[in-house]
């Protein structure tokens, strides 16, 4: 008689065996580790390998279980309250600042990398504009070149700022021209200085400010240039904006970027939100240097490892169709 | 059977041959993989990167010397 059973069944049968000794020879020749393993616990059953057969067969609703638990955790670790509760909250929406628009940013495909014309705009309008009050500390002369500008247009650049170097051989300090490896100057010596400046608000460091904030890059943008006369009943202290991207809706900073206000080499049209969108570019550069690079490596990765995948599921499969088409001879005990 | 005559006849009759053809393989393909990305991947981005802009910016060697 041949009976044609998945090693699946045959093990389930098995289990339950009505005639144990005929089934288990045949199994045997299969050949299969695993199942034989488990065969052999289940026929010799007793409390033992009860409790780790009923482990086994939940396997399933564990796991699930185990990972519900685990995401409740991972939720309530990143958002601080924990899912599907209601809360209270006395922020209205406002309060926690407009949601940005998304837009469709150059950089923004899996396959894209950033306009690097528009960082070299980026990085005028920061200098001449943003670095009046931000410091950018994480970022060299160095990192521009091959990036937005050339070794020598770098070079000059630094060199037309002082730096503090020493002690020379005297002891003393000294002020020396820059150089590329030397880090964008600050426009404060410190915090202390920076908020004094600027009525007690301290403008943060923008070397990674795209990262730091919800929203990224739609969230800079539309803070940039979303400022608007506040709604009526909006009371704005002396000094300070209204900006209903920003929580809270009152800001330090002021509108400052306006039609015009630098003027590009390349032509292109200084609009507010050409601006915007230059630095906005720039900062994300800033905030992933190595964004291209990584998106570049990624693409090559996903190629191979996708088709070391499809060749290891084809290996898988030719090995194992001898097995599973292999058809078993069953012999009744006499 | 011809072509797995050759095959064998070619390549894995001796071990020597066997292992230098996989290094040299490996080689080949590590380099032919790379160009073929790389090309794709600065078509696809053609006028964003730097080397495609570099032209407009950088100063002729010599030309500083005036």
């Amino acid at each position: 008689m041949f009976s044609r059973l998945s090693s699946r069944s045959l093990g389930a049968s098995a289990r339950y065996g009505s005639s144990p000794a005929g089934r288990v020879v045949a199994v045997r020749s299969v050949q299969l580790d695993a199942e034989k393993t488990s065969l052999s616990q289940a026929r010799f059953a007793s409390s033992k390998a009860s409790t780790r057969a009923s482990l086994s067969n939940n396997a399933l609703p564990i796991t699930f279980a185990l990972i519900s638990a685990g995401s409740i955790a991972w939720y309530t670790h990143l958002y601080g309250s924990i899912p599907f509760l209601p809360e209270a909250s006395a922020n209205t929406p406002a309060e926690d600042g407009l949601h940005p628009t998304h837009y469709p940013w150059s950089h923004s495909g899996i396959l894209d990398t950033f306009d690097h014309s528009s960082i070299r705009r980026g990085y005028q309008v920061y200098r001449e504009v943003c670095a009046a009050c931000h410091s950018l500390d994480r970022i060299a002369w160095r990192n521009l070149v091959g990036v937005s500008h050339t070794a020598d247009e770098v070079k000059e650049m630094a060199g037309e700022v002082e730096y503090e170097d020493g002690p020379d051989d005297a002891g003393e300090m000294f002020q020396r021209p820059g150089k590329l490896s030397d880090y964008m100057p600050r426009p404060y010596p410190n915090e202390e200085a920076a908020r004094a400046g600027n009525a007690g608000a301290l403008p943060p460091d923008l070397s990674l400010i795209i990262k730091a904030r919800h929203g990224g890059c739609d969230y800079v943008f539309s803070l940039l240039t979303g400022y608007v006369d506040p709604p009526a009943g909006v009371e704005i202290r002396e000094g300070m904006n209204y900006n209903p991207y920003f929580p809270g809706g009152a800001i330090s900073m002021a509108r400052l970027l306006f039609d015009g206000l630098v003027e590009y080499p390349d032509g292109t049209p200084a609009t507010t939100s050409q601006m915007a969108k230059d630095v906005v570019t720039f900062l994300n550069w800033a905030a992933e240097p190595e964004h291209d690079s990584r998106k570049r490596i990624g693409m090559q990765a996903c190629i191979i490892l996708s088709a070391l995948t499809a060749i290891s599921l084809y290996v898988k499969r030719f090995k194992w169709a001898p097995i599973k088409s292999r058809k078993l001879l069953y012999t009744p005990p006499k | 059977m011809a072509l797995t005559d050759t095959l064998y006849n070619a390549l894995f009759r001796r071990n020597s041959i066997f292992v230098s053809s996989i290094f040299v393989g490996a080689f080949g393909f590590g380099l032919a993989f790379d160009t073929a990305t790389n090309r794709f991947w600065d078509n696809w981005n053609k006028g964003k990167q730097w080397k495609d802009i570099r032209d407009k910016y950088v100063t002729p060697a010599g030309a500083d010397e005036e």
